[in-house]
């Protein structure tokens, strides 16, 4: 099967990828930005969604529900705002589910 | 500990025992399970970590190049130019069963085979550098995708190491302890009853004898 991938955040962050053949959702806080999402993620044809870190913290509670069911991969990426570690500590999270303890703490 | 109340017959015995046989064997395996999937979780986290960061760091450059191409062009023509892709990617995805779990492996498609496909604009009304933005982050998404790929099977396999540990844990200090606890209560009750068995009949022969023989 095709899926299509999805790239969701602030529009200077995410215009970039629609050229290269994403799709880009415009996530508006706002307005119906929530709605927008949940969608997003019940719609079966994408199966990879990209997350600028600025939209991710608002939206950590659907990110969360996902985090366990095998698709779609949501995966948090730095909006031209800036990196904000949100990303790495996604990982962290993975870790210390799974070990106990943060192993990898630097 | 709280002992469940269990029948102290023979049958229900032979039933713990084989019970117990079950809970242990699993109990080993589960727990072979759990170390095997902790080592592959630890290899493929600490290659998710290292491909994390590069991709962070070159998503950066490539925003940093959008940002100095908007400098020089109007956000209509920016718009214009980004909005009406002439390529799309498909991504179709396989399942690779490690240890019991199925993480995802993305194979990507694009929809046309050029790879200039990617600048969706006539080069005579946008910035150059508009180009080289477009193309650092063509170049990032092979790499995007594998990280979607490697984050996801952290994820899913952080999930199920959690349960099987809980299981094990389970079986180790529950199921197993409260069973043998089980069995020797029965063992003890049907030893009890043996004895008191023998005593009797030990007290029955002595009236007879008394009755036969007189002493």
């Amino acid at each position: 099967m095709s899926n299509r991938i999805a790239v969701v955040g602030d529009k200077e962050s995410i215009y970039g990828f629609a050229a290269l053949g994403l799709d880009p959702y415009v996530f508006d806080p706002s307005g119906d930005g929530f709605t927008m999402f949940k969608k997003l993620c019940q719609n079966e044809s994408y199966s990879i969604i990209y997350v600028t870190e600025a939209a991710a913290a608002m939206l950590d509670k659907e990110i969360e529900k996902y985090r366990s069911a095998p698709s779609p991969a949501i995966i948090l990426i730095p909006g031209v705002s800036g990196n904000t570690g949100e990303g790495l500590s996604a990982v962290r999270k993975s870790v210390e589910k799974a070990v106990g303890s943060d192993i990898f703490n630097e | 500990m709280a002992v469940k109340q269990v029948n102290p017959t023979r049958m229900e015995l032979t039933r713990l025992k084989k019970k117990l046989n079950t809970a242990t064997r699993g109990h080993k395996l589960l727990k072979d399970k759990r170390d095997e999937l902790m080592r592959r979780f630890l290899e493929m986290v600490r290659e998710n970590r290292a491909l994390r960061m590069k991709v962070e760091e070159s998503l950066r450059e490539a925003n940093l190049n959008f940002v100095l191409a908007k400098t020089a062009m109007s956000d209509e023509a920016m718009k214009a130019a980004l909005l009406a892709p002439k390529q799309e990617v498909y991504v179709s995805t396989s399942y690779r069963n490690v240890m019991s779990v199925d993480i995802p492996v993305f194979d990507t498609k694009t929809r046309t085979p050029d790879p200039n496909d990617i600048y969706s604009y006539g080069f005579a009304f946008t910035s150059a550098d508009l180009d080289g933005a477009v193309k650092s982050l063509s170049d990032i998404l092979p790499d995007l995708i594998k990280l979607a790929e490697i984050e996801k099977s952290c994820q899913l396999m952080a999930d199920e190491i959690e349960k099987t540990r809980r299981r094990v844990n389970a079986l180790e200090h529950v199921m197993i302890p409260e069973t043998r606890e089980q069995i020797r209560y029965i063992t003890r009750k049907l030893d009890e009853n043996e004895r008191s068995t023998q005593t009797r009949l030990m007290k029955v022969k002595d009236m007879m004898l008394q009755q036969a023989h007189g002493y």
